[in-house]
């Protein structure tokens, strides 16, 4: 899936100009709230008709001002799961689940019911009303609705951030089946870093209502130029690792990637699990030799490919360790005083502890079919 | 006389009444909803002009609504002799004709309650059902209206309220006529006209009362139950 948006429009003092094309499973609009990122998903779905400007998915125009263009939005065929799930207070959650149904093309391929209710754990709640259901199950809810009414693409606003931490844990997994899973290609709007950086394939970074960066998630995020606008206190490296054993006497599981040997606490995934290791900048040091007698139990070795500019007191560093990119968070002082410089060799020291179960994902599986080689966009 | 304590006449006055308020409130039901709707969300030149037009027979006194209603709908009025000439429906002098009235006067609480109703609905459900493939036409008959109904039973026993109990606007518009235009008002005033009506006018009056109170009751129960289904949060 390609998603091609190019439009100009203004909302009383803020002014959205966005211009970029992209690919992939998941697509993350990633911003600061008031970025403009859910009136670009508006735009996409119909529901704003923007001042100047033209979006087409996979070459298929939804709008276009020069043409004259725009399709009513029942007629987009653009799922749409809102911040707030706004499910039908009068209908039941089977109801509900069925209502996009009804006017979906009677041909082509359709969504399975049974089979996204079971991808959504939702079965049990199927005569409920949306009155009796807890945030988290109102929200799969209308991830389903909006699934059944057989999208050609599927907008997500925010889907977790009216949900505590817990729900959102409860969530996310469903989340990710759906990419790996379902047909149907995901533009997910989020700020915050760890959603995407768990869940997107590709990321659209805007600012202030203009597009800041387009590319892979994990180049983005591993850009230092970048931390100012992906958040510098939970910025971080994405490495692809596969589960290589566990450890049962001491309860750790060994994980094989490009930099090395990672010892995590054990998890629950078998031996040649793919897994997304999220190591945030501020969990890791660095040395300029292999230290001795130290805690820390994973130690890889790596060169500066990197040093971010900067005047105040802390500096990121992003290393290249034979391929994976990391990303380590130092004082100014500390930089100076190691003499570290670019293209210079270091290791780098990670605590065990500090990944836990909440730094990994399953990875983004290359997608059957056509659109395997979108994914890798 | 039966075990009500009701004459005949008085029987008369009590079903006509029922049959003026029910037609009166059932006819004006889909016109209600229409200008609800347009009160709610139109976005035109003219509309609280619109709004303040249908606001009216609840503002001017009812026997200027009655005379209104005589002077366009009576025999020779430009709308009634239409009417009599092309569709051969006449009000002057008729029950149909103090259902007319009785559908006037109630018309702006009708409106009212629907309108206020619409307004709160959540636009941002309308979105989502647009979104789901829903034209305007279904989002209207499938979210909008379903969530507007306790809002229209409402309106309704309003309106019906209303036209059980109006005097002023039909005895001026189709007169007070026994068996045609005497609705349960008219006939407590007839009563109270003639020496040694008395009783007849309690009679009517615990009638009024009993219908009055089922009426609410009805209302009441219907609101629980639509409350129910849509399990207000």
């Amino acid at each position: 899936m390609t998603l091609a948006v190019d439009i100009k429009h203004a909302l009383g003092n803020f002014q959205l100009d966005a211009n970029f094309e992209t690919g992939g499973r998941l697509i993350a609009l990633f911003g600061r709230s008031g970025s403009g990122k859910t009136s670009i998903v508006n735009i996409i779905a119909g529901l704003i008709r923007p001042d100047q400007g033209r979006v087409a998915i996979d070459g298929a125009v939804l709008v276009d001002t020069a043409q004259g263009l725009f399709i009513p939005r029942h007629r987009r065929r653009i799922g749409y799961v809102f911040q707030e799930g706004r499910l039908f207070p009068h209908l039941t959650v089977r109801q509900n689940l069925l209502y996009g149904r009804w006017f979906a093309p009677k041909d082509g391929q359709r969504e399975e019911f049974d089979r996204v209710i079971d991808l959504l754990g939702i079965a049990d709640l199927l005569e409920r009303r949306p009155g009796r259901l807890s945030g988290g199950e109102k929200q799969r809810v209308a991830i389903g609705r909006a699934l059944l009414a057989n999208p050609r693409l599927l907008l997500m606003d925010e889907p977790l951030a009216s949900l505590d931490e817990a729900r959102k844990t409860e969530i996310l997994p469903y989340i990710e089946r759906l990419r790996d899973q379902s047909r149907v290609p995901i533009v997910y709007v989020s700020h915050s870093v760890a959603e995407v950086a768990r869940l997107a394939s590709s990321m659209v970074l805007l600012s202030d209502g203009k597009v800041a960066a387009v590319g892979p998630t994990s180049e983005l995020m591993h850009r230092l130029d970048l931390f100012p606008l992906t958040g510098r206190a939970e910025a971080g490296a994405i490495v692809e690792a596969v589960v290589e054993r566990h450890d049962e006497v001491f309860g750790l599981s060994e994980l094989r990637s490009r930099a090395g040997l990672w010892k995590l606490p054990r998890l629950d995934a078998p031996v040649g699990t793919r897994l997304r290791l999220r190591v945030r900048a501020r969990d890791v040091m660095l040395a300029r030799s292999v230290p001795k007698d130290l805690s820390a139990l994973n130690i890889l070795p790596g060169v500066v490919a990197d040093i971010g500019k900067t005047d105040g007191p802390i500096v990121e560093i992003k290393l290249d360790c034979h391929g994976d990119a990391l990303i380590a968070r130092l004082t100014r002082y500390s930089v100076e005083r190691l003499g570290i410089r670019t293209g210079e060799p270091v290791h780098a020291l990670v605590k065990s502890v500090a990944l836990d179960r909440r730094s990994l994902s399953g990875p983004i599986q290359a997608a059957a079919s056509a659109d395997a080689e979108a994914s890798d966009g | 006389m039966d075990w009500t304590g009701l004459s005949p006449e008085e029987w008369t006055a009590v079903r006509l009444s029922l049959r003026v308020a029910i037609v009166a409130t059932l006819v004006s039901l889909p016109f209600g909803v229409a200008m609800g709707l347009i009160l709610a969300r139109g976005r035109f030149w003219g509309l609280s002009l619109l709004n303040g037009l249908v606001l009216l027979p609840l503002i001017l006194p009812p026997v200027v609504t009655g005379y209104v209603l005589l002077v366009l709908f009576g025999r020779r009025g430009p709308i009634g002799s239409f009417l009599a000439d092309y569709f051969g429906i006449v009000f002057s002098f008729r029950w149909t004709g103090a259902a007319l009235a009785c559908g006037v006067m109630g018309f702006p609480l009708l409106v009212r309650a629907i309108r206020l109703s619409i307004e709160a609905v959540d636009p941002r459900l309308e979105e989502a059902a647009g979104t789901l493939g829903a034209n305007r036409a279904w989002v209207l008959a499938t979210v909008t209206l379903p969530l507007v109904v306790p809002g229209i039973i409402a309106g309704m026993i309003l309106c019906f309220a209303k036209a059980m109990g109006e005097f002023g606007a039909t005895i001026t518009f189709v007169s007070n006529i026994p068996g045609e235009t005497q609705t349960l008002p008219s006939a407590i005033y007839t009563f109270t006209q003639v020496p040694g009506g008395d009783a007849g006018a309690f009679r009517l009056t615990l009638v009024s009362i009993a219908i009055s109170m089922l009426a609410l009751l009805a209302s009441e129960l219907m609101a629980r139950f639509v409350n129910r289904r849509l399990d207000i949060e």
